[in-house]
């Protein structure tokens, strides 16, 4: 049964998803604006789409950064999940709150100090082993697993401590040696939590313009990059339409994720 | 009580030469300071329904943990069928168990649960076919063997996870209060099942649970269990009968105990002078307990005898008025207090109507039972 909402919840409704979704529908309609201004209609138009296939430091940059979100997504899955198993799984080991504590602190840090850190480390690497040669998809790669992991480990970790814990101890009592009891059991069961985090780990990269601009190298700017350096020079539509495309990519990645996760009705 | 009782016509513990199955030798478990399980010695024999019993907390549960596998014990060692198994992890004994939440894993079918122990072993798949189906058709499941957890009610879940802890045919299946998710009238209706399913297939289980006629009606022996201590191991019969301490009897349904002072204490019976119980109390076995020292003398609410008119017999007799009557149906029990103002429970069986019943509140009556019936309490 639906409940009526009264006139009063309706209007704050319509005023916060307005606050929340007017700027980005704007954004789409002028992606179609046959005008240079961005902000005058002139009539409707696609010449912004064709010219953003021409512009190649966009393509290179938007290249750039779904390598580096696609990369550093996977990895964050992985090691979130290997820090998440540790915490919940092995019991109280010595020093297990620390590195509780480790894993999260990147959430709190603010980016400037973990952008500045980081490229002091790579120099530093750079200087003592001589690995990772200079700065540029690599350092941003390795610097986005670092903050991503964070969420991915934060989501398995809630996932896995509502998990019975009789599963896994069903799976070896019927003779599942301990990794098949992971692979078997434990995944299939977490994956719900392994498909938001890599979504969201995913989206962190792509967003993620201050740490990039730290551990960027000449060659390996990111789209956000890219986008904050030409606004100095004036908006141009063809950021729009580029949005545009970003906007329609992410909308259907969560519905596709969104039916996954609720598919399953365990 | 509904008393199934286990057809076994040989009772191997009563064999000393007889060879235990399960042995557990002085086994301990410590959790972070507190003893769960305290120098456990048990012996269990093929084919047994062994159940233990206990409040939570007691440690029974912590046991079967270590039979299975899934706790390693402090001290002590556990042998199956002979082998010692005490460090073995818990996917290399031959020995199952069944979960409390019986620990489906949702995210396959009813199939595919109960073969997954089976494909551990790398079985071929036409005989993990063959024995999943011979499994689920044993608790009635045949039907549903493609419906996911989430679709099965309680009962049929409770099925499903016997089907998968038996179908590997372990030497030993542990049952963790297998009926506890279960409506009452589900679970009596299970009891009696889960005994025919273990004549039929002839695996020793071993049972935990802190529901007394769960453990009375399906048991071969029991193990009843307080503070991690093994307090009394007996058949069902022996337990209720022959409590050997206070906790023990106290445990199991409901007793009166009166307080007195042996007077004697021959081979064959012990006198006991009970201010409390208002007369001599004859029993008929030694205890071996001093003469003069304090002891309690327990009797069961069935086992007293309840006449308007003073009985022949001067011991084991007392009087006392009819406070209150508690109806329960098939029986009724008699709160009568004495002249020491203690209050002794005695149930009658209503073989005639309630209106026409001849005892009632405020009456005087003889209450009195026979010398075997009681029990001597030690400890």
């Amino acid at each position: 049964m639906l409940t009526k909402l009264s006139p009063t919840l309706k209007t704050f409704m319509t005023l916060g998803y307005g606050f929340l979704y007017l700027p980005i529908l704007t954004l789409i309609i002028f992606s179609f604006n046959s005008s240079r201004q961005v902000t005058v209609w002139q009539g409707f138009s696609t010449k912004w789409y064709r010219s953003l296939l021409q512009d190649e430091v966009l393509i290179k940059s938007a290249w750039v950064s779904l390598q580096v979100a696609t990369f550093s997504a996977s990895a964050a899955v992985v090691f979130g999940t290997l820090a998440a198993v540790v915490l919940v799984r092995l019991g109280r080991f010595k020093g297990r709150s620390f590195f509780g504590i480790l894993t999260t602190a990147p959430l709190v840090m603010p980016e400037v100090i973990t952008g500045l850190a980081l490229l002091l480390l790579f120099v530093g690497l750079e200087q003592i082993i001589g690995w990772p040669k200079g700065r540029g998809i690599l350092t941003i790669t390795i610097a986005h697993i670092t903050l991503c992991m964070t969420y991915v480990t934060i989501l398995v970790r809630g996932r896995l401590s509502d998990m019975d814990r009789s599963l896994e101890e069903a799976a070896l009592d019927l003779g599942a040696r301990p990794l098949k009891v992971f692979m078997a059991i434990t995944l299939p069961l977490i994956s719900p939590a392994l498909i938001s985090g890599w979504l969201l780990a995913f989206a962190l990269s792509l967003d993620d313009l201050v740490i990039a601009s730290f551990v960027a190298g000449p060659g390996s700017s990111t789209l956000p990059m890219v986008i904050f350096s030409s606004i100095r020079f004036g908006i141009s539509p063809q950021i729009n339409a580029l949005a545009t495309i970003i906007i329609t990519g992410v909308a259907i990645g969560v519905m596709v994720a969104g039916w996954l996760i609720h598919r399953k009705k365990y | 009580m509904a008393q199934k009782q286990k057809r076994i016509e040989l009772q191997p513990w009563q064999d000393p030469k007889a060879k235990p199955y399960i042995h557990l030798e002085g086994v301990s478990k410590e959790f972070r300071g507190t003893l769960a399980v305290d120098d456990v010695t048990l012996s269990i024999f093929q084919g047994e329904f062994f159940s233990l019993l206990g409040p939570s907390g007691c440690g029974k549960t912590t046991i079967l943990r270590m039979l299975a596998g899934l706790e390693m014990p402090t001290t002590g060692k556990i042998y199956i069928d002979g082998v010692d198994v005490t460090h073995r992890p818990a996917y290399d004994r031959p020995v199952n168990m069944m979960f409390q939440s019986y620990a489906l894993f949702p995210h396959m079918t009813v199939e595919q649960n109960v073969a997954f122990g089976l494909k551990q072993e790398r079985i071929p798949k036409l005989e993990i076919q063959e024995r999943v189906k011979q499994a689920l058709k044993l608790v009635q499941m045949d039907k549903l063997g493609t419906r996911q957890p989430h679709q099965l009610s309680g009962g049929q879940r409770q099925r499903v996870a016997l089907a998968r802890s038996l179908v590997k045919r372990p030497k030993l299946l542990l049952l963790d209060e297998p009926l506890a998710a279960l409506d009452k009238r589900l679970r009596e209706q299970t009891q009696f099942e889960l005994v025919s399913i273990q004549e039929e297939v002839g695996i020793t289980f071993i049972l935990v649970t802190h529901d007394q006629e769960e453990a009375m009606t399906m048991s071969s022996r029991l193990g009843i269990m307080d503070h991690g201590r093994m307090r009394q191991i007996g058949t069902p019969n022996e337990i209720y009968e022959y409590p050997h301490s206070e906790y023990v009897a106290d445990f199991i349904g409901s007793i009166n105990k009166f307080e007195g002072r042996v007077v004697e204490d021959e081979t064959d019976h012990i006198l006991v002078e009970s201010e409390e119980a208002g007369c001599e109390l004859y029993v008929s076995h030694s205890a071996d307990v001093p003469v003069g020292s304090q002891v309690k003398v327990a009797i069961r609410p069935e086992k007293i005898m309840i006449a308007m008119t003073p009985p022949e017999q001067k011991r084991n007799a007392t009087k006392g008025i009819v406070k209150d009557i508690g109806y329960l149906g098939d029986v009724s029990i008699y709160h009568v207090e004495l002249k020491s103002g203690k209050i002794v429970l005695a149930t009658q069986p209503n073989i005639v109507r309630l209106a026409e019943r001849p005892v009632t509140w405020d009456d005087q009556v003889y209450l009195f039972w026979r010398a075997e019936n009681s029990i001597v309490l030690t400890a």
